[in-house]
C-alpha cells in the first residue's frame, strides 16, 4: 500500500510534469536549439579546418550540452515554486526525495534525452566517425542524467534568490567538472582507438552515485528555500 | 586536562566569544614564531635542488598552503554537518568563519604554484592535475561565499551553504580522481608537481613547521572572525531579549 | 484499501496514515482519538530582524477550529507555515497526539490538508488536471467525477472544467485550489486566507464545508482577516499583535 501510494505521487508528477512540457513545447525545443547554435559557433570561431575541428569536436559538443543542461536547470523548480506547487510538493506524505527523482527525471526527458538523439546530427558537422558518434551518444545517455541530478541541487538551492541564473551557474559548473573530464574522454578515446569503454563505466558510477545522493541533498534545499 | 571542564558551556555563542578572545594572540605568536623559523629553515638552511636550483624553495609555501586548503574545506563541511545536524548556530557561525581562510590557502597555493612554474617548466600555468583540482577547490569556496551573500536571510544563508558544502566534500575527490584520470590521458602536458624521492631532513622539517604555523594562523584568523560574524549577527534585535507580551489569545465562550 | 484495525498510539507503526488515510477519520471516529489534538507549546518565531511572537501556546481540540486574526506582518501566515511543519519554530514546539511534527515527518503530512496563500494552480492545465494532480501529489487520488463534484461543490460549473486556468478570475483560482477540501479526508485543515478574493456566495459555501469537518470531528487552523461565520462554540480566536 505504502509502496503503491508512493509510486502514484511520483508518477502523478512526472505525468504532469510532461504534460505541461507538451503545453509549452518551445520552452523544451529552446534548450536545443541553444545547442545547436553553440556548436555551431566554434567551426566560425576555429576555423573549418577538418582535422582541428576533429581533435575539439568531443570536448566542443560536451561543453554545449553542459551548458544547455545548465540553461534549462531554472525550470525545474522555480514556476512550482511560484505558484504555491512546491509547497504542497514539501508536505506529501511520502519522502520528498522521491518525488525529487520524478521530477528530475521528467526534466531530464523534456530537455537532457533531445541533447542526446540530436548529438550524432552534430557530431557529423565535427567529422566524428560511427563508433565515435555511438560512444558520443553512450556518453551523453549516461552523462545528462547526471547532470540534471547536480543541477537540481543547485537549482533548489538558489530557489528565489536575487541573480539566480548567474548563481547557479556558478555552484554548478565545477560539479559538473568530473562528467565533462569522463564524457569527453569516452569519445576523445574512442576516436583514439583505445576504447571508450572505461571513461562510460566511471561515467555511469556517477550516475549511480548521484542518483542516491543528489535527491536527498536537493530535498534538503528545498526544505530550506521554503522555510 | 579536560577533565572538570565542560566543554558544552563554550557551544553558546554568547560562552565562546570571550575564550575566543583570550586564545587569539596565543595561536597568533605562535603561527607568527614559527613561521618564521620554517621560512629560515626553508629558505636559508634547507640545502639547493640539484635540479631546480633555488627556484624550488616555493614549496615551504606552496604545499603547505595546499594541504591547508583541502583540510580547511573538510573541516569547513563538518562544522556544516554539524550545524545541519544539531541546529547549532556557533557551527554554522564556524562553517561560515572557516570559508574566507580556506579560499586564500587555495588561492595562495594557485599563486605559488604559477611562481615555480614559470623558471620550472617555462610557464605560469600548466594544466597539472593538482593545480587544476586546486582551480575548482577554489571555485568551489567561492561558490559556497557567493551563496551565503546573495540570500538575505541568515538562516536560509547558513543551511543553503551548508548543504552546497557537504555537497562539494563529496565532489573534490571524484574532481581530484578525474582531473587525474583525465591529465594520463592527454599525455601531452605530463608533468609532476613530485620533487625528487628523496627529501632532505631539513627540508622535511621546514616544510612541517610552516604547515603547523599554517594551522596556528588559521586558528587565529578564524576565530577572529567568527568573532566578528557573532557581532553582525548580535546585533540584531531578535538577539534582544526584551519579551514584549506578543499575544492575547481570546477564547470566546460557548454562549 | 487495506484498514489495519488500530488501537496503537499513533506513530509508533511507521507508515500508519498510509494504511488508513483514505477513511480517516469519518468512517472509524473512534480511532486514536487522543491522537486528534493540536498542541503549540511556547513557540517562538521571527522574520528576518523582527520578533513576531514568543511563548505562544494553544490548543485546538476536535470539532474545533482556531482563527487566527491579526494585522498585516503579525506573523498569521508564519503561525500557520509553523503548524504545516514547513517552517521550524525558532523555539518550542507542534505536538500532533502529543508527538512533534518534526519527528513525525510524513506522518503528520499524511494528515493535514494545507492550502497556502498560493493557489498551486497551474496556467497551463485545465481546471479538472489542475485539482486531479494536486489530490494525487496530497496521496488522496480522486476520480474524474469526484474533481468534477468537487469543483461544482465550490460553485465551478462543468462547462469551464476544461478550459485551461489562465483563463480564470482570481477568485475562481481560489475556488479551485479549495476544491480540496470537498476530496479531503484529512482530519487537519490548515487554512491561509481561504476567503481571499471570493464572493459572498462563495464564501457561505466553503464556510458550510468547513462547519462540517467540525461536525465530522476534524480540526481547522484558518488564517484570517475576516470574521468567520461559525458558531461561537466551534471557534477559537488567536489574536497576533505583531
Amino acid at each position: 500500500m505504502s509502496g503503491s501510494s508512493m509510486w502514484e505521487a511520483v508518477s502523478g508528477i512526472i505525468r504532469r510534469d510532461l504534460l505541461l512540457a507538451m503545453r509549452r513545447r518551445s520552452d523544451a525545443a529552446m534548450s536545443v536549439f541553444f545547442l545547436v547554435i553553440v556548436v555551431s559557433l566554434f567551426p566560425l570561431g576555429v576555423g573549418p579546418e577538418p582535422a582541428v575541428l576533429r581533435i575539439i569536436g568531443p570536448g566542443v559538443l560536451w561543453v554545449a550540452a553542459l551548458l544547455a543542461c545548465l540553461l534549462s536547470l531554472g525550470r525545474v523548480f522555480t514556476a512550482d515554486y511560484l505558484d504555491g506547487v512546491l509547497e504542497q510538493m514539501v508536505l506529501i506524505p511520502q519522502p520528498l526525495a522521491l518525488l525529487v527523482g520524478g521530477k528530475v527525471l521528467a526534466h531530464w526527458v523534456i530537455s537532457g534525452f533531445p541533447i542526446v538523439l540530436l548529438s550524432p546530427l552534430l557530431g557529423l558537422q565535427f567529422g566524428l566517425s560511427g563508433e565515435s558518434l555511438g560512444v558520443l551518444v553512450m556518453s551523453l545517455l549516461l552523462g545528462t542524467p547526471t547532470l540534471s541530478m547536480i543541477g537540481a541541487i543547485g537549482a533548489a538551492l538558489v530557489l528565489g534568490v536575487r541573480g539566480s541564473g548567474l548563481l547557479v551557474a556558478l555552484l554548478v559548473l565545477p560539479l559538473y567538472v568530473p562528467v565533462l573530464i569522463f564524457g569527453a574522454g569516452a569519445v576523445t578515446s574512442s576516436m583514439a582507438g583505445i576504447g571508450g569503454e572505461a571513461n562510460l563505466s566511471l561515467l555511469g558510477a556517477c550516475l549511480v552515485l548521484s542518483l542516491f545522493l543528489a535527491p536527498w541533498a536537493t530535498a534538503a534545499a528545498l526544505r530550506i528555500a521554503l522555510e | 586536562m579536560s577533565i572538570g571542564i565542560n566543554w558544552l558551556k563554550y557551544s553558546s555563542p554568547q560562552a565562546f566569544y570571550p575564550l575566543a578572545g583570550r586564545l587569539i594572540p596565543w595561536f597568533a605568536c605562535a603561527a607568527v614564531a614559527l613561521m618564521g623559523v620554517g621560512l629560515y629553515m626553508g629558505f636559508f638552511v634547507a640545502p639547493t635542488d640539484f635540479q631546480q636550483g633555488e627556484a624550488y624553495r616555493i614549496i615551504f609555501v606552496h604545499v603547505p598552503a595546499a594541504w591547508m586548503s583541502m583540510f580547511l574545506y573538510v573541516v569547513m563541511a563538518v562544522w556544516a554537518g554539524i550545524g545541519m545536524g544539531l541546529n547549532a548556530r556557533l557551527s554554522f557561525m564556524m562553517a561560515q568563519a572557516i570559508a574566507p581562510t580556506g579560499a586564500m590557502f587555495t588561492f595562495l597555493a594557485l599563486l605559488t604554484g604559477a611562481m615555480w612554474g614559470k623558471p620550472t617548466w617555462g610557464a605560469w600555468w600548466v594544466w597539472d592535475a593538482r593545480l587544476t583540482s586546486e582551480l575548482i577547490l577554489l571555485f568551489q569556496y567561492a561558490g559556497v561565499m557567493l551563496l551565503r551573500t546573495s540570500i538575505d536571510d541568515v538562516r536560509r544563508a547558513d543551511r543553503a551553504s551548508a548543504v552546497f558544502a557537504l555537497v562539494g566534500v563529496v565532489n573534490v575527490p571524484i574532481i581530484y580522481f578525474s582531473v587525474q584520470w583525465w591529465n594520463t590521458l592527454h599525455q601531452g602536458a605530463s608533468v609532476s608537481m613530485a620533487t625528487g624521492s628523496k627529501m632532505a631532513s631539513t627540508m622535511l622539517t621546514a616544510m612541517l613547521l610552516m604547515t603547523v604555523a599554517f594551522w596556528l594562523y588559521s586558528i587565529a584568523v578564524i576565530l577572529a572572525r567568527v568573532r566578528c560574524v557573532m557581532i553582525e549577527r548580535e546585533s540584531l534585535p531578535v538577539w534582544n531579549d526584551d519579551e514584549k507580551p506578543a499575544v492575547i489569545q481570546e477564547v470566546v465562550e460557548a454562549r | 484499501m487495506a484498514v489495519k484495525s488500530t488501537h496503537v498510539p499513533l506513530g509508533t507503526l511507521p507508515f500508519l496514515p498510509l494504511f488508513f488515510h483514505a477513511s480517516f477519520p469519518y468512517s472509524r471516529p473512534s480511532l486514536c482519538e487522543e491522537s486528534l489534538l493540536l498542541q503549540a507549546v511556547a513557540l517562538r518565531c521571527s522574520r528576518g530582524e523582527r520578533r513576531l511572537f514568543t511563548d505562544l501556546n494553544v490548543k485546538v481540540e476536535r470539532g474545533s477550529l482556531l482563527a487566527v486574526v491579526g494585522e498585516n506582518g503579525s506573523g498569521k501566515t508564519s503561525l500557520l507555515r509553523i503548524f504545516s511543519s514547513l517552517l521550524p519554530p525558532e523555539q518550542g514546539s507542534v505536538l500532533w497526539g502529543g508527538q512533534d511534527i518534526h519527528q513525525l515527518k510524513e506522518l503528520y503530512s499524511g494528515q493535514l490538508t494545507y492550502i497556502g496563500h498560493l493557489n498551486g494552480i497551474k496556467d497551463d492545465l485545465t481546471l479538472l488536471e489542475n485539482l486531479m494532480s494536486a489530490m494525487s501529489l496530497a496521496g488522496e487520488p480522486c476520480s474524474n467525477n469526484g474533481a468534477k463534484e468537487a469543483l461544482e461543490g465550490i460553485g465551478l460549473k462543468r462547462p469551464i472544467h476544461h478550459l485551461p486556468s489562465k483563463v480564470l478570475s482570481q477568485g475562481q483560482k481560489r475556488r479551485v485550489a479549495l476544491a480540496r477540501l470537498w476530496l479531503s479526508t484529512r482530519p487537519l485543515w490548515l487554512l491561509d486566507e481561504p476567503f481571499t478574493s471570493l464572493d459572498t456566495a462563495a464564501t457561505d459555501v466553503v464556510t458550510q464545508r468547513l462547519l462540517m469537518h467540525l461536525q465530522r470531528g476534524g480540526l481547522a487552523v484558518v488564517v484570517t482577516h475576516q470574521e468567520v461565520a461559525l458558531p461561537a462554540e466551534v471557534v477559537q480566536r488567536l489574536r497576533l499583535m505583531g
